[in-house]
């Protein structure tokens, strides 16, 4: 266990997150303050970024011996739980980063591994996850950015869009199309040839600092594919997008908690016409609701946490239903949070108005709730089939 | 040993594709349903029931087009442990 850092002499220690409970002490001591600020300023300020580095929040999944502390999922949703709870965009960095760290401990070389595990375990390399263009979601089918083979090693040329830290990140997990198929590679944001366009109208998770990422003949060396080309690339991607899938559900499961947090504050102390709002029974039922769903949601999280644990395939289904059902009723309740809040939701004195805004991102990264319900659907006609 | 890791393999494809027929030489990927997201299924599949890990090397098609190709991927693990990672 990391020992706690002292950031000058009246500062409070930084305390290494391990679980949950010092994943929220944290959360609330370094993000929940500041978040509507944050989400107006459109960034998360670098103290901050070094801050989740100090407390080992960015990777605690890879091996000790990689810099990580080994960190079970099951803890890991916990934590990025606790962290969706008090910002998205907080939680978003965290997911792209935590995508590419995963992928390349999944499938990295050891030299891959030795030259990126550890910067990305301290957070002193931040990754991005680049995917989506402006023709193409999560469809892979859809990719138009190319990479090359040369002599030397790859030649890519692309545009990605909507990329999460896009701004900020040091190092971007690129998926190109090679030849009739893709890869995966690593490229880090200085390459002759990167230019990051900030993205700045936004409906959602504004502090994100997302970017449209262009690749202009970008040079990049042999070991810079991650994993294979060709066919078997897209259990790389479909592994990538399995662990973001989850990281957005747990995050989807904080923002229910955020609003049955701030929406139980609100009741108890506003009062119309005498009589608490707290005490009306459209509104108990609203929290009641929410106090249920976000049971339901984390058991869902965690029950695909112990799947990946175990390493049982079945937690690809189990993430899709996670996050299906999670980010759905985030939506639900981040509506229903600033109903309750009247005209006071609507503005940045109280965190609901965010959380409706990142809620309904939630709804459609790493797979729309569209192809989540086709997805799932499939899995009732097998289980039909079966019996 | 092998046969009956096939065997294995081939009920796990089954019950992921109950209206479809498989044989332990079938080539899965040329039936057109199969896609990505199934084959890393498969790949965990395989990895947690016989206690192998596959690294990115080995994430080529020929190793998991048939259910035989499967198991001689899981024999060649089996055979040399120590380069398994399990």
């Amino acid at each position: 266990m990391a020992a706690p850092v002292m950031l000058g002499e009246l500062a409070e220690p930084i305390l290494p997150v391990t679980d949950r409970a010092s994943a929220r002490a944290f959360v609330d001591d370094h993000i929940v303050p500041y978040a509507n600020a944050w989400e107006q300023a459109a960034c998360v300020p670098e103290h901050t970024l070094e801050l989740m580095g100090e407390a080992g929040l960015w990777a605690p999944f890879l091996p000790v011996d990689e810099g990580g502390a080994g960190m079970d999922m099951v803890t890991l949703g916990a934590v990025h739980e606790e962290v969706g709870r008090g910002c998205s965009s907080v939680r978003s960095l965290l997911t792209v980063h935590t995508m590419l760290s995963w992928t390349l401990q999944r499938w990295g070389t050891p030299e891959q591994r030795d030259r990126w595990a550890k910067d990305l375990a301290t957070g002193r390399v931040l990754g991005a996850f680049c995917l989506t263009e402006p023709g193409a979601g999560s469809d892979a089918a859809g990719i138009a950015t190319t990479a090359t083979r040369t002599a030397d090693g790859w030649v890519l040329n692309g545009v990605k869009k909507w990329i999460t830290g896009g701004q900020r990140a040091d190092l971007y997990l690129v998926f190109a199309r090679v030849g009739s198929s893709i890869g995966a590679f690593l490229v880090p944001r200085e390459s002759p040839g990167v230019h990051v366009t900030p993205i700045t109208e936004i409906l959602g998770t504004r502090a994100s600092m997302l970017a449209e990422v262009r690749f202009d003949h970008v040079l990049a060396g042999p070991d810079a594919l991650l994993g294979p080309s060709g066919f078997t690339a897209g259990m790389v991607l479909s592994g990538t997008l399995d662990l973001g899938r989850y990281s957005v559900a747990a995050g989807s499961v904080g923002i229910i908690q955020a609003c049955l947090e701030a929406c139980g504050a609100y009741a108890t102390a506003r009062e119309i016409g005498g009589t608490r709002l707290g005490g009306l029974q459209l509104i108990r039922a609203k929290l009641s609701d929410m106090v249920t769903d976000v049971r339901a949601a984390r058991l869902l999280l965690s029950e695909a946490g112990r799947l990946k644990d175990a390493g049982d395939a079945a937690t690809i289904m189990a993430t899709w239903v996670a996050k299906y059902f999670a980010s759905t009723a985030a939506a639900r309740h981040a509506s229903e949070a600033v109903q309750i809040h009247g005209a006071n939701g609507f503005g940045g004195d109280y965190p609901v108005a965010r959380l409706y805004r990142d809620a309904k991102v939630m709804e459609v990264i790493e797979g729309s709730n569209e192809i989540q319900r086709i997805t799932i659907a499939d899995e009732a006609f097998r289980e039909a089939l079966r019996q | 040993m092998s046969q009956n890791v096939e065997e294995q393999v081939l009920d796990f494809v089954r019950g992921r594709f109950p209206q479809e027929r498989f044989d332990a030489d079938q080539d899965i990927f040329q039936l057109g349903f199969v896609n990505s997201l199934f084959a890393l299924e498969l790949v965990m599949f395989i990895e947690k029931t016989f206690a192998i890990t596959i690294r990115g090397e080995e994430l080529q098609i020929d190793n998991f087009r048939t259910a035989t190709a499967m198991a001689a991927l899981v024999a060649r693990h089996q055979q040399a442990p120590a380069a398994s990672g399990a």
